[in-house]
């Protein structure tokens, strides 16, 4: 068969075939489309004049650099100090600033609010959630209760050495795990849920809570307070505002008593630079709740 | 005697492979290696009593055309094509509900992304292109096989390459090398199969006897040479040690990542279209009927396909640690390559050119037609992306996803559901497949499941681009990277969605396919009359 090299016309085409067969399966010998070929040489040419433009051969121990000087280096590094040059004079006037100095100048006070709200969607977002209302463990940033102290100091503070972390300035407290190390007992234990929960005015069984009240009094209230009032200085709580880091169901406060569960956040002083943290303490000071 | 000799040697070989990898397994250094080597052991096992008991004596003697080792083939593609869409829309519902993990950390999507990449690539398309490469160069070269017995062991070396692979990323055995996770010695083992493999193919040309190569071996070939090489030169590492799975790459750095991209984009260029662009190149013309439209666009594209695609991995690796010349060159062959690609395409569709026709009756040509359309569409994507101002957008984002799915799902799937469809009533025997009318189904389903996947990608990838960069009058990003997460996920969902249409595709087609080699004929209706090429069984 194929060795007959038979070229045939091809009927419906007009063209012909090369002659060759393969399990009948034949060839035409139709020329490569025209536009076919002048795209794909356009692009050659193409090619080679952006290898002449931009940085394209490998050499010995260097490369061609093209006549253009293209560096995309040197376009980051460009980038970035004209990004740098037009924020420069607030960023500088901040980093210098007081607290209360940036608070008091209007355009110190919205630039801050705009890089602050731009660092937080970065950096703080993935735990306090985009809107800042926080989740179950992560505090919102949006109400008035404040852990650590809800003054732009405190703020500042806690951004910059952060909670629990292994940084030595780091706010640290620890509520001992009462029911783990035997302190209370199980039936201690719920009574004294129960009174926590009668201090925010929460349902609560009051039998149990009177019982509670004595165990309160001795365990728990040099540091969250006689009223429940918390003690930001220790990072304790408040207990009578009805908002619940770990969950306000009696099964939550009572897992929290038995062994607390400990947030940490890092510190982001060795991070960020002085400015952009202030700005953060603007930001988040200005969210709703700062003292 | 020299049979006997020859079962002798065999016999003592996969005896002592046995022996040796009980005895790794017992000494093994972690779980996932000494359960490996009791693979090995077993597979040498069983080989070693199918030998002693002539149970391997092939179903044909060498030197005939073995139609056994194609339907084994057609079989493992058609369930491997459906377990790995299946895990792709797993790890694509994973990505819309994080939460959804059936079996904690064996199911977790790092475990079951690599298991989804080498299903389909590896298995369901490898599976194919080895099938298909001994059925079209043993037709078109008029010749047998060079050993029906070396075909064997190609097919059955490279299921176990898929075994080793997938049991040892779910165990968490892994070298971290995107597309070529697998650990050394299954790297090795891989390598001990692709070098008879290639042995088998060029052997089977030598002998052909027909005057010149066809050009569908022409792209089989370049595809088992070039993986050869990219195989190799990947994933040349040094073992912990021999009796551990760990080992350590010889790259580091930049020189890694650029290996890593070398390896990752031919894959992309050699496998997945090379190879598939050799299946085109014999089942077009098979299904058409028709002479291929132009011998001198297939040579041409073919050589600059080749020279060109070597060199554009570097494009994945834009406005990175990778100096600025070798981003350059990545790009411009990226861009050159466009034409050579598109080549392919031309001479897949004008092959059509009489027989448009067909288009309405056949749908095995129509699945054909779908897939050289979406490989025209992804490969004028490629090198659209490949531009660094378009990479700047698109780089890291869904747009790739959705690129490579339709290349994937579009190119690579429907060519081989069109292969698919051609062989088993060939292979079989039978005078058609069960049904038309569920090839139909099949092809409406994929293609469905194709627009709601690529269209979501595109859409959210590009949006989602655009989120990291947007920066407001003071020059701040406005978004945080969780707000991109949060805002692609309605479009999680319908990538999903998509994936369950074009699984449920290929569940149609296994069924088909079952029901064909079972010799059942579905009673269909005038609308659909049996397209030539399938209706004598040669």
């Amino acid at each position: 068969m194929a060795e007959d090299h038979k070229i045939e016309t091809d009927e419906i085409s007009g063209t012909r075939t090369t002659g060759h067969e393969w399990d009948g399966i034949k060839e035409l010998d139709t020329p490569m489309p025209r536009w076919w070929l002048t795209v794909f040489y356009a692009c050659i040419v193409w090619a080679v004049g952006y290898c002449i433009a931009y940085p394209a051969w490998p050499l010995i121990s260097s490369y061609t650099t093209g006549v253009l000087g293209y560096s995309s280096r040197a376009e980051v590094i460009e980038t970035v100090a004209e990004h740098k040059a037009g924020q420069a004079q607030f960023r500088d006037r901040i980093a210098a600033a007081s607290m209360e100095e940036i608070r008091a100048e209007q355009d110190l006070f919205e630039f801050a609010l705009a890089s602050g709200a731009s660092a937080y969607a970065v950096n703080c977002s993935t735990c306090h959630g985009a809107g800042a209302a926080g989740g179950n463990g992560y505090p919102n940033l949006n109400d008035d209760a404040w852990i650590w102290g809800g003054t732009i100091d405190d703020i500042h503070y806690t951004i910059t050495h952060g909670i629990r972390n292994d940084t030595d300035e780091a706010r640290v407290s620890e509520m001992p795990a009462f029911g783990e190390l035997e302190i209370l007992d199980d039936a201690q234990i719920e009574s004294v849920t129960q009174f926590v929960l009668s201090l925010s005015g929460s349902p609560h069984d009051a039998t149990l809570a009177g019982d509670g009240a004595v165990l309160y009094e001795e365990n728990c209230a040099a540091c969250h307070g006689e009223q429940g009032e918390g003690y930001p200085e220790l990072g304790a709580p408040n207990l009578a505002d009805q908002i619940w880091l770990f969950g306000g169901t009696p099964e939550a406060i009572a897992a929290q008593i038995h062994k607390p569960r400990q947030g940490v956040m890092p510190a982001w002083g060795p991070k960020l630079d002085e400015a952009t943290i202030k700005e953060l303490a603007v930001y988040v000071h200005a969210l709703g709740g700062g003292q | 005697m020299r049979d006997q000799m020859n079962n002798a040697v065999k016999l003592f070989a996969l005896g002592a492979a046995a022996v040796l990898a009980a005895v790794a397994a017992g000494r093994g250094h972690d779980e996932l290696y000494s359960f490996h080597m009791i693979v090995f052991a077993a597979a040498a096992i069983i080989m070693f009593i199918r030998y002693l008991t002539g149970a391997a004596k092939p179903a044909v003697p060498e030197g005939e055309f073995d139609a056994s080792l194609i339907k084994a083939g057609v079989v493992m593609t058609t369930i491997w094509g459906v377990v790995g869409f299946l895990v792709g829309v797993i790890v694509a519902l994973q990505l819309a509900f994080p939460e959804f993990n059936p079996i904690p950390p064996w199911t977790g999507f790092g475990r079951l992304r690599p298991l989804h990449t080498s299903a389909v690539i590896f298995a369901f398309g490898g599976t194919a292109l080895i099938t298909t490469s001994f059925y079209v160069v043993q037709r078109t070269c008029r010749a047998a096989l060079i050993s029906n017995e070396a075909g064997w062991f190609v097919f059955l070396g490279y299921q176990l390459v898929i075994l080793l692979a997938a049991t040892g990323y779910v165990l968490g055995g892994t070298q971290g090398r995107e597309y070529a996770e697998p650990v050394w010695y299954v790297d090795l083992w891989l390598t001990i199969v692709w070098v008879v493999y290639l042995l088998v193919f060029m052997g089977t040309i030598m002998k052909r006897k027909e005057p010149h190569i066809y050009v569908a071996n022409w792209f089989y070939l370049a595809f088992i040479i070039t993986i050869a090489m990219l195989h190799v030169v990947n994933n040349l590492a040094v073992p912990a040690s021999i009796f551990s799975s760990e080992s350590y790459s010889l790259f580091a750095g930049v020189q890694d990542a650029l290996t890593q991209w070398w390896y990752g984009h031919n894959a992309v260029g050699f496998f997945l279209t090379a190879g598939f662009l050799g299946m085109m190149y014999y089942f077009i013309p098979k299904q058409a009927e028709r002479p291929v439209y132009s011998y001198r666009l297939s040579i041409v594209h073919f050589w600059s396909l080749i020279f060109l695609y070597i060199w554009a991995g570097p494009h994945h690796l834009h406005y990175t640690a990778l100096p600025d010349w070798a981003q350059t060159l990545g790009m411009v062959f990226s861009v050159m390559l466009w034409m050579p690609s598109w080549g392919g395409m031309i001479n897949g569709l004008m092959t059509l050119s009489g027989a448009w026709d067909k288009l309405r009756t056949d749908p095995i040509i129509r699945m054909m037609v779908a897939a050289v359309a979406f490989y025209g569409m992804s490969t004028f994507e490629g090198p659209l992306m490949s531009i660094k101002a378009v990479n700047s957008l698109s780089h890291y984002t869904d747009w790739t996803i959705g690129h490579v799915h339709s290349g994937a799902l579009g190119w690579v799937g429907m060519i081989t559901f069109g292969a698919v469809y051609y062989l088993t009533p060939i292979l079989w025997g039978r005078s058609r497949l069960y049904s038309l009318k569920l090839v139909n189904t099949h092809f409406w389903l994929a293609t469905l499941g194709i627009v709601l996947y690529a269209a979501s990608m595109w859409v959210s990838g590009i949006m989602q681009g655009l989120m990291w960069r947007e920066t407001n009058e003071l020059g701040f990003l406005v978004n945080s990277f969780a707000e991109t997460v949060d805002a692609m996920h309605p479009f999680y969902i319908i990538r999903a969605l998509g994936g369950v249409l074009y699984l449920a595709g290929g569940i149609v087609m296994a069924f088909n396919v079952f029901q064909t080699i079972r010799g059942r004929l579905r009673e269909e209706g005038g609308s659909a009359p049996a397209p030539a090429g399938t209706v004598a069984a040669e």
